[in-house]
């Protein structure tokens, strides 16, 4: 496929847990165009962390280990790269915002010292200079009086500041890709809709692509192009917003999207809930991973795990049932 | 006005200020004003929303509602009893009328007694069972919560957070209470469980009829459990009317925003939203503004939000906000 930004095949991570070993990730494949905004939705555990994890090569080993699959950054296989490579691409090329800002944070370095550091050690700054970006880099993700913030402490900003400030941690070397994990969940709703706000408008003015890695439909409706769906360490659907929110094709995605009560409901009407409980990945599944909570299953489900298929025009599916009709797609 | 046959419980003018001790001498040097003079009604079988972002005073009221605080000052009448008025044994009693449904469901549940311990605890504090009637009535209510009676003899840890939380309801329901506060019973728990643990909620009111105080940040949650609902801003009741009134046409500046910053999870009904993106964050509840507490964040506010406090006024019938230029929405 051509101008992919980044081209991931069969990705497999695995951890060594004294349980057993975990398969967080089977076998996930998937491409980013350049200037794209990509949704990876999915429940806790679902593998849609260690997917993003482990094709920046941060899965602490052991107890992880990626087992197979390869990942294409311009032209080159990022799982292959020396570890002095891979760290030129961390941060300067794809960066990455994570979920906590309280503890991504180091509490004893004042935000403009975390700033500076690394651009003088990526890109040879000098001190002064350091300053001057950072300064700059603090008012573009927004802060007031971005200058005189640079001595104070991460406990002397509010949460949404500190998300700020990340974001302009992950922005200092102008990466191509922005990887953000979960960055608003810890947030109040008014902050999450400024910090979605800010992503945009810094996505449109620098032209970045954009990985927003969420559990909630809701944010990923606004500001996603295409969307992909993960359960139990497999991606299950992969469609463009439009056409997964409107035409969603996995039971997996019809019953997230049906038991989601919305803001603008009317008339009140009884959730949809999917019964039982997300997988424990200590076996690779020989059936669905989702066949146990199914309520189109059919026999098939439970013989073999149904590939990701085409099921519509750019619309890409793992189910052997034709939910419309009930029986089986073949 | 607590004499009402319809109204279960009556909170008028309550206040909770937790004060702030400094220095050697403990001297006190100011208070938090958590909840700040709150007044609301809850008829018999209905469930009260209260909304609103962290730190806004909407735990702190349930649980003040509870007696587990004692108030600073205001009453609060159930069954037309003076809850503020009544001695610990006394409170003791009425608990049995009023139950909680806690947040986190790790947390709430003490990792060393076993499910039939943790339920039957209740009964055995309030010697309404024993012995064999424990078991008996154990079993029957993990029943009611849709739970295998013979899980009875493990332990939480065994348990996902639905489980647990499903046993956090049925120690709730184990003393047959009137009334339960239920404190955010589903924000830890993964989507796909939400909606289980939401409909386990919905039917136990209607079986048993229930009255609900139902505390969350989740505006579309709320949305869709509640009767009425209440949006608390820095320890105030800002605005307080039925479900769908308060979503078609809010009234306070406030909840508009805060409407306009949930998510919905359908890219086309996103796109045409207008929206409200406040400023800043919610300033601190030690030294809360003069006049109106939102007028730091309001797009609306003029000279006399900073000099005059909004009555909590009825607007429109059955529709109160505390907001000098609400008129201008209707």
């Amino acid at each position: 496929m051509p101008d992919l930004l980044l081209d991931v095949q069969g990705l497999e991570t695995q951890f060594k847990t004294p349980e057993g070993i975990v398969h967080a990730v089977n076998g996930v494949s998937f491409g980013l165009k350049e200037g794209e905004t990509l949704g990876l939705v999915g429940e806790s555990g679902c593998g849609k962390t260690v997917t993003m994890m482990s094709i920046l090569r941060l899965i602490a080993s052991p107890p992880g280990k990626i087992t197979a699959g390869k990942a294409f950054f311009s032209g080159k296989d990022l799982l292959k790269m020396s570890n002095e490579d891979i760290r030129h691409v961390r941060g300067a090329q794809i960066a990455m915002v994570f979920q906590d800002p309280m503890t991504s944070l180091n509490p004893v370095l004042t935000i403009g010292k975390q700033m500076e550091e690394p651009l003088m050690l990526h890109l040879g700054m000098t001190k002064k200079q350091a300053q001057a970006r950072a300064a700059e880099l603090l008012e573009k993700v927004g802060i007031p009086n971005a200058k005189d913030r640079l001595p104070d402490y991460p406990h002397q900003f509010s949460g949404g500041m500190r998300q700020r400030v990340m974001i302009a941690m992950a922005l200092s070397c102008d990466p191509q890709i922005l990887i953000a994990d979960e960055p608003t969940t810890a947030l109040d709703v008014t902050i999450q809709a400024q910090i979605v706000e800010l992503v945009k408008r810094l996505r449109d003015e620098l032209g970045m692509t954009v990985v927003w890695i969420t559990h909630d439909l809701g944010i990923i409706a606004g500001l996603a192009q295409q969307v992909i769906v993960m359960y139990g360490g497999y991606i299950i659907e992969e469609a463009s917003v439009n056409d997964l929110y409107a035409h969603p094709e996995h039971p997996y995605t019809i019953g997230l999207l049906g038991s989601l009560p919305r803001v603008d409901e009317k008339e009140r009407h009884k959730l949809f809930s999917i019964e039982g409980l997300p997988p424990v990945l200590y076996a690779k599944p020989q059936a669905c991973p989702f066949a146990p909570r199914c309520k189109w299953v059919i026999e098939q489900c439970w013989k073999e795990n149904p590939p990701l298929e085409l099921v519509a025009p750019d619309h890409r599916a793992a189910c052997w049932v034709d939910t419309k009709t009930g029986s089986s797609r073949s | 006005m607590n004499t009402n046959e319809d109204i279960l419980l009556h909170v008028d003018n309550l206040v909770m200020h937790f004060t702030i001790y400094r220095g050697v001498f403990r001297r006190q040097v100011g208070a938090v004003h958590a909840v700040d003079g709150v007044s609301f009604d809850i008829k018999r079988g209905e469930t009260l929303g209260l909304v609103g972002e962290s730190g806004c005073g909407k735990t702190t009221t349930g649980r003040t509602i509870l007696q587990l605080y004692k108030p600073t000052s205001g009453h609060v009448y159930f069954n037309g009893t003076d809850l503020t008025a009544l001695k610990r044994e006394e409170m003791r009693f009425m608990r049995r009328e009023m139950q909680m449904i806690f947040q986190d469901p790790y947390a709430s549940l003490n990792p060393r007694m076993t499910v039939m311990d943790i339920i039957g605890e209740p009964l055995v504090v309030h010697g309404i069972a024993g012995g064999k009637e424990i078991q008996e009535r154990v079993e029957h209510l993990l029943e009611v919560v849709k739970l295998n009676p013979s899980f009875a003899s493990r332990y939480p840890h065994e348990f996902s957070g639905g489980q647990r939380q499903r046993i956090g309801v049925a120690r709730a329901l184990a003393l047959q209470p009137s009334f339960i506060a239920c404190d955010e019973p589903i924000s830890a728990l993964d989507v796909s469980i939400q909606a289980q643990v939401i409909n386990l909620l919905e039917e136990l009111q209607a079986e048993f009829n229930l009255t609900y105080l139902f505390i969350a940040h989740d505006l579309s949650v709320v949305r869709h459990i509640s009767d009425r609902v209440a949006v608390m801003y820095l320890g105030i009741i800002v605005e307080l009317t039925s479900r769908n009134e308060l979503y078609l046409s809010p009234l306070h500046p406030y909840t508009r925003a805060l409407l306009s910053a949930v998510p919905i999870p359908d890219p086309v009904a996103d796109a045409k939203r207008q929206r409200v993106i406040l400023e800043g964050d919610v300033p601190s509840p030690v030294n809360p503004p003069s006049g109106c507490r939102f007028r730091t964040r309001c797009p609306i506010a003029e000279a006399i939000c900073a000099e005059k406090t909004p009555d909590f006024r009825e607007a429109k019938p059955g529709h109160f906000v505390a907001c000098h230029f609400a008129d201008r929405y209707i």
